[in-house]
């Protein structure tokens, strides 16, 4: 077990990270580079300062909590969602037990969150994570929608969060636990680039086209100063 | 049987054709051969592989099926939130469905697949601006329209609709003849009331040329009239092109990709031909749409704009009371309750909310103007739009849809609703005979005719 752990920990987690990166920005680039004026039927290229402004300000809007009519027209979801998505964000990059973890196996890392708030933005996360997994399998229209891949992804997402914490805690089995939290954590960053966990890259390339598409050609400056997000 | 006579991958495109799936009342034959109709999955396909990409391949993929879109649908909301009319599920099961399965669908699913595409999504767009990741599902119906329309599956109306734009170039047989003939007869018909009013027909270089839709000539002439009075009264330099005068498409509603390119390319050329500093649509969203929105790109144009500077008749109301080229006798603005359509297809679509605010403001006395809620950008579809309202097949469908602006206008308490788009207009018209909410509607037009001061040198 040790030695898996060492593996996982080193190579392993060397590789997970190179295929989640490289996956990642290839999606990106072949998104922004699959955008056709002619099918989108949006001039980007001609009036890119105006879609510019516009993609960016559709961004920005959709970060904010309750920034938008949709986070406010669903206040429950948008709490956590939000909670749930602080945690995947800021864990991986800023918790200790990650930091050290970078600092050995890839030679630097971000400065690390204190302790506390690592295991404050844990349980959040924890919590806002498994109400929307209760929300998808408690709604008609969620459980009309959900596939079975929905659900393995959260359920994946969520045991990450669990074993970590688990881990953190050192519960009886602490080497168990830490070996299924970073199997399952490099599992996730390995499938990212190939399933709609992409999204966390995708989210900003689609919201941009939206917000662009907007700006260049459904209305623009005519509208104001920018979409009513 | 894989290509009926009348239910077939062909388009119209002679006038022929058109005369006999006309005469195939309701569709009958149609809808019968439909059902026996083969799907060309090759041609699928390859269409998919041409057409479908980074955008359209990307929402489908991410979709987080949160459901955060379905309340955003009337359509939802009007069919007792029935979970099959969640946007994210109509286009999942459909066009996701066909991008899954490589285009390898059969028949009962392309009838269904046509069953969502125009009596379960009208394009209004509502939807995409409340879905976190951006996407946008009437862009995508709009899309399975074109592929649906490919294959031959599409409703028997818009299969009459898209041919009349390849036959006639105007959504109605209106002929050119028809045309001029109709203009001349509006100046005879008004010129003792409105002395030196004229129709100009392809005069060079004005400052405006007018672009209408078929329907106006065709069966409420007077809508023409009221459009040369108010350039008349306004003292506008303009003139209307005797080809290429026809603003809508029908041709859009059926996804016939082909034939919108046909009807813009006309009216871009009569642009081109009589050069007018700009252009100015009717009272007409979809029209709008087809010909300023969308229509610079299926022109080819790569900076999306047409050839000159494209209004809606709003933006010029808008600015001829503001400028005070036209002017409102104050003793006849609208002195009852009075609420405002905004039409997807250009306010949603093209951000002219405030210009129709605007004009409120000239004409409906203070405090007499009421919003419906929600409006502006937010608004609901009338219910009938994306061409659902013209099709007999989904009668049943069109009306429960209506059920979402009724309410809407019922809870302003207004007993007149001012709707500058054709499609509302008829909407609003359907829901009053089969509702009976006693409630009248207009067009800006013959309001404003009604309330204008004429100016002096014109005999006011
Ligand atoms: C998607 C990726 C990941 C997420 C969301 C995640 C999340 C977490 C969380 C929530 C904790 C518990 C923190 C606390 O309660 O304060 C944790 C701890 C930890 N994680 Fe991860 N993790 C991920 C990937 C990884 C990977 C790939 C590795 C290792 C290569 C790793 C190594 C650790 C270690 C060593 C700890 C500390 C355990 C301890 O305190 O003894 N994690 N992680
Ligand atoms: C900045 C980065 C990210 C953005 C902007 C983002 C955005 C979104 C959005 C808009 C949704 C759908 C909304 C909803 O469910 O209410 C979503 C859902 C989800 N995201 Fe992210 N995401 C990001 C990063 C991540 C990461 C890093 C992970 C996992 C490691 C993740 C996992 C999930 C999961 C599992 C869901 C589905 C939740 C459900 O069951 O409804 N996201 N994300
Ligand atoms: S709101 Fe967007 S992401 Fe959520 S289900 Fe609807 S289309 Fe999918
Ligand atoms: S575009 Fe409009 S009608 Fe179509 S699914 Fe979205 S909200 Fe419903
Ligand atoms: S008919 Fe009017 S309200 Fe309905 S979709 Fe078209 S523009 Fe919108």
């Amino acid at each position: 077990m040790k030695q898996l752990l060492a593996f996982l920990a080193g190579p392993g987690l060397i590789a997970a990270l190179l295929i989640f990166s490289c996956g990642l920005t290839f999606r990106l680039v072949r998104y922004f580079r699959g955008l056709d004026w002619r099918l989108d039927r949006v001039a980007y290229r001609p009036q890119m300062s105006a879609g510019m402004a516009g993609g960016l300000h559709s961004i920005f809007r959709w970060l904010l909590p309750y920034g938008t009519h949709g986070w406010r027209s669903y206040p429950l979801l948008t709490l956590c969602f939000f909670l749930f998505h602080a945690g995947l964000v800021l864990l991986p990059l800023f918790l200790p037990g990650h930091t050290v973890v970078l600092e050995q196996t890839v030679g630097f890392s971000p400065p690390s969150l204190p302790q506390f708030a690592g295991d404050a933005l844990t349980a959040l996360s924890l919590f806002g994570g498994f109400f929307l997994l209760l929300r998808r399998i408690a709604l008609p229209e969620t459980r009309l929608l959900g596939t079975f891949g929905d659900y393995a992804l959260s359920a994946l997402v969520l045991l990450v969060l669990a074993s970590g914490l688990l881990a953190r805690m050192q519960a009886t089995n602490y080497d168990l636990w830490l070996l299924l939290h970073i199997a399952a954590g490099e599992l996730t960053l390995i499938l990212a680039p190939f399933t709609k966990l992409s999204h966390m890259v995708l989210f900003f390339a689609a919201r941009w086209q939206l917000g662009a598409d907007y700006a260049v050609k459904r209305g623009g400056h005519r509208r104001g100063p920018c979409f009513p997000w | 049987m894989p290509e009926g006579k009348f239910c077939n991958k062909k388009p119209i495109t002679t006038e022929e054709d058109l005369k006999a799936l006309l005469a195939d009342k309701g569709g009958k034959q149609y809808y019968e051969e439909m059902a026996e109709l083969e799907v060309d999955t090759q041609k699928l396909r390859d269409a998919l592989r041409r057409t479908c990409a980074s955008r359209t391949l990307t929402w489908l993929e991410i979709c987080a099926r949160c459901g955060m879109c379905a309340e955003s649908c009337f359509l939802y909301m009007v069919n007792d939130r029935d979970p099959e009319q969640v946007p994210a599920f109509k286009i999942q099961s459909t066009l996701g469905e066909i991008v899954r399965r490589k285009g390898n669908v059969d028949n009962s699913f392309m009838r269904r697949a046509m069953e969502y595409a125009w009596a379960r999504c009208t394009c209004c767009n509502r939807c995409g601006m409340f879905c976190p990741n951006g996407i946008d599902t009437g862009v995508m119906f709009s899309y399975l329209r074109g592929l649906l329309y490919a294959q031959g599956f599409v409703p028997w109306e818009l299969k009459i609709g898209a041919g009349m734009h390849r036959v006639y170039h105007a959504q109605m047989d209106v002929t050119t003849d028809d045309w001029l003939e109709t203009c001349e007869w509006m100046v005879e018909e008004n010129r003792e009331i409105w002395p030196g009013l004229d129709i100009p027909v392809n005069r060079q270089n004005a400052d405006i040329m007018y672009t209408l839709n078929a329907r106006e000539p065709k069966h409420y002439p007077e809508d023409v009239a009221e459009a040369a009075i108010l350039f008349h009264l306004a003292g506008e330099n303009w003139t209307v092109p005797s080809e290429g005068w026809e603003q809508t498409s029908l041709a859009m509603f059926a996804g016939d990709w082909e034939a919108c390119k046909i009807s813009v390319e006309n009216v871009y050329a009569a642009i081109e031909r009589l050069k007018p500093k700009r252009v100015i649509g009717t009272e007409c969203g979809h029209a709008h749409r087809a010909t300023v929105v969308e229509g610079p790109y299926w022109a080819g144009r790569p900076d999306g704009k047409p050839p000159a500077e494209y209004i809606h008749y709003v933006e010029w109301v808008a600015e001829a009371l503001r400028t005070g080229k036209l002017k409102i006798d104050p003793d006849k603005k609208i002195r009852e309750k009075v609420t405002l359509q905004d039409s997807c297809n250009y306010v949603r679509n093209h951000g002219l909310a405030r210009y129709t605010r605007e004009i409120m403001g000239y004409i409906v006395e203070e405090g007499c103007f009421v919003e419906m809620t929600p409006n502006r950008e937010y608004n609901y579809c009338c219910g009938g739009g994306g061409g659902f309202n013209g099709i007999g097949l989904f009668r049943a469908q069109r009306n429960q849809a209506l059920k979402a602006k009724r309410d809407q206008i019922v809870a302003t308490k207004a007993t007149l609703v001012i709707a500058p788009c054709h499609n509302c207009w008829d909407a609003i018209r359907d829901m009053e005979e089969e509702y009976k909410l006693g409630i009248r509607w207009s067009f800006l037009k013959p309001l404003l005719v009604s309330m204008v001061l004429v100016p002096e040198h014109l005999g006011g």
